[in-house]
């Protein structure tokens, strides 16, 4: 492998020239073009050098897998194949990123779930792996429909966790999500989070870098751990590792394993601030009322801070874009004028209201909500009405709104 | 700034890991001393004063330079011997120089022999029980190097630096990045400039730092 700056400024065998990952975020022109958030994850792949791609078609969420396929037959993905089950997916990107490949796959709900073993595994070797997860409802009875449930049980693996809110937000983060990931320091797996069907089967006007310039290619060389050779792999290292002993040293080396991944997670915070131009984003941060979201309900939050605005109420507005590494300096900060904290979410637990709610002092300002779930959409007039509920406003009521 | 300074232990049954406490790593041109971002010129000085105070200053070459995978490595392997031989030269007798390599990571079975290796997951055993009182991790993978610089660190007194040739590890009390053949000769010119300067721990270490 050569170093990956010699290869800035050649071709690769489609005749896209390596670019530097700066230059093609920040520089490169851009082309406005009309997609679904699928057939943009499409076009984020054909840019991205990557080595493999394993698919389990988690249609009807996404078409993004069947999408990447036909990339595969026209020549910009190194290896495509289909796994048996979301499990064997996960494991079978496992074996490719141990081998060195720049690797990524997309789940969703169930398929997200039915793989849950294979992330801490991901994260604790280290493989930068990167998946795109479209959420939806994973309970009984089955749902395809929008839920961010699946989020939360993402937020301990070890991974990196990131909540797109747009379409925009996935083609860009698709590929600034492999430079954080493969830093030495980092190399952890990426969990590109979006809220399925919003972004994935709704058409946005997303701006795209040229599709003849791609990323440089992964290099395994800079790994923190060595890469494998996959088809004659170190069995004993694999099958006998010492934390199968019994003793004090065992134990002591698996906690420092662990604090380990959590140190990359940590550092990768340096590096998401660099490309992601900080781990939130913010407006009218001195106002008395603030929303704080991730994902769609983040657009849903603007437009009710608009509505609010045509009655005279004053709200700002943070943006969690990365959930780990978690934000939270950014989030005391942007939050510390404020009274009243509200945190929609399309999920019935209130997963990050909790998170908030454990970041910052004085936390009976967080008001967890409104909840939508189950696929249910998130009006903002139900976020405007849960203010003003909360501020003794005369408000009126939604409930009737479905029949 | 994160207070949390990153000193020779013991520090904790279970020490945390230094990022957690806030310690970042250098840029490009840094180096950091005890989690505090320093210049690199600075760090120089600073390894090879610890380097020349050191009982049994130790290098731990890992995989990545003992294994000629490429021209790079095999320069690099060079220079190692270089400084070792150079610390050879410029310590006072009492002071005992060691290069142990590390070739791999695999489990030693039945138990690893540390007066013979360094293996990164039993790291207290190959500080030599504590007889190593200074070493630098070379060549190591850094998520290996991490273990045992954590592990180290809760459970001896040992000084360590790394010469990374990445970004750098929180971990060490002393860390360069970017690690090059340049990079280390300098440090090995850095050792014989302040060779006779510095006054080593020798009686210290007779009366219990080593026990």
């Amino acid at each position: 492998m050569a170093d990956i700056h010699s290869v800035i400024g050649t071709k690769n065998k489609k005749g896209q020239t390596y670019t530097d990952t700066w230059k093609l975020m920040n520089e490169a022109p851009r082309t406005p073009s009309f997609f679904t958030g699928s057939e943009v994850i499409k076009e984020a792949l054909r840019r991205a050098s990557c080595d493999v791609m394993i698919a389990y078609p988690i249609t009807p969420q996404s078409e993004a897998a069947a999408l990447i396929g036909e990339l595969f037959a026209e020549g910009y993905i190194g290896d495509y194949f289909r796994g048996e089950s979301e499990f064997a997916v996960m494991s079978q990107c496992a074996g490719a990123a141990f081998g060195g490949a720049r690797v990524f796959t997309t789940t969703a709900g169930p398929g997200t779930m039915r793989a849950m073993e294979n992330f801490p595994m991901w994260s604790g070797a280290r493989l930068p792996i990167q998946m795109i997860v479209t959420c939806r409802g994973i309970n009984s009875p089955l749902s395809i429909q929008p839920d961010t449930l699946e989020i939360a049980y993402l937020l301990n693996t070890g991974m990196l966790v990131w909540h797109a809110e747009t379409a925009q937000d996935f083609f860009d983060w698709i590929l600034k999500g492999y430079m954080v990931s493969e830093e030495p320091d980092v190399h952890l797996p990426l969990a590109l989070c979006c809220d399925g069907f919003f972004v994935t089967h709704t058409k946005d006007v997303v701006n795209l870098t040229p599709a003849d310039m791609c990323l440089p290619p992964y290099d395994p060389y800079r790994s923190p751990v060595p890469c494998m050779d996959m088809e004659c792999p170190p069995v004993r290292m694999m099958r006998d590792p010492f934390v199968m002993k019994s003793n004090y040293i065992s134990y002591a080396t698996h906690a420092s394993w662990q604090q380990e991944i959590w140190a990359a997670v940590e550092r990768s915070r340096k590096h998401s601030i660099h490309w992601l131009n900080g781990l939130i984003d913010t407006e009218n941060t001195d106002a008395e009322i603030i929303i704080v979201a991730s994902g769609t309900a983040v657009s849903q939050g603007r437009e009710a801070i608009r509505l609010l605005e045509d009655e005279g109420v004053r709200c700002g507005l943070v943006k969690v874009k990365t959930l780990r590494p978690w934000p939270e300096e950014e989030i005391r900060e942007a939050t510390k004028n404020a009274k009243h904290i509200f945190v929609p979410e399309f999920n019935v637990t209130g997963w990050l209201a909790k998170e908030i709610k454990a970041t910052i002092p004085n936390h009976e300002r967080v008001h967890a909500g409104p909840h939508v779930c189950g696929g249910m959409t998130m009006p903002p007039e139900i976020i405007v009405s849960e203010i003003k509920t909360a501020l003794g406003m005369k408000t009126f009521s939604l409930a009737g709104r479905g029949s | 700034m994160s207070d949390y300074r990153v000193l020779p232990g013991p520090e904790h049954f279970l020490p945390p890991a230094a990022a957690s406490m806030g310690i970042c790593l250098p840029n490009p041109g840094e180096a950091h001393i005890n989690g505090v971002i320093a210049p690199e010129e600075k760090a120089y000085e600073e390894a090879a004063r610890q380097f020349l105070m050191a009982k049994v200053p130790t290098i731990f070459p890992g995989p990545l330079v003992l294994w000629a995978w490429n021209e790079k490595a095999a320069k690099k392997a060079t220079a190692v011997r270089h400084l070792f031989n150079t610390l050879v030269e410029c310590v006072q007798p009492g002071q005992k120089p060691m290069l142990i390599p590390m070739p791999d990571y695999r489990p030693k079975y039945p138990k690893i022999n540390p007066e013979v290796e360094i293996n990164p997951n039993h790291p207290n055993l190959t500080i030599w029980h504590n007889r190593i009182d200074c070493c630098m991790f070379i060549g190591v993978h850094c998520h290996q190097a991490n273990l045992s610089l954590k592990i180290i660190r809760g459970g001896t007194s040992c000084y360590t630096i790394a010469m990374c040739a990445q970004a750098g590890h929180e971990d060490a009390m002393l860390s360069f990045r970017d690690a090059s053949v340049e990079k280390i000769m300098k440090l090995a010119d850095t050792v014989k400039r302040l060779k006779g300067t510095v006054q080593p721990r020798l009686a210290s270490a007779k009366n219990g730092v080593s026990s």
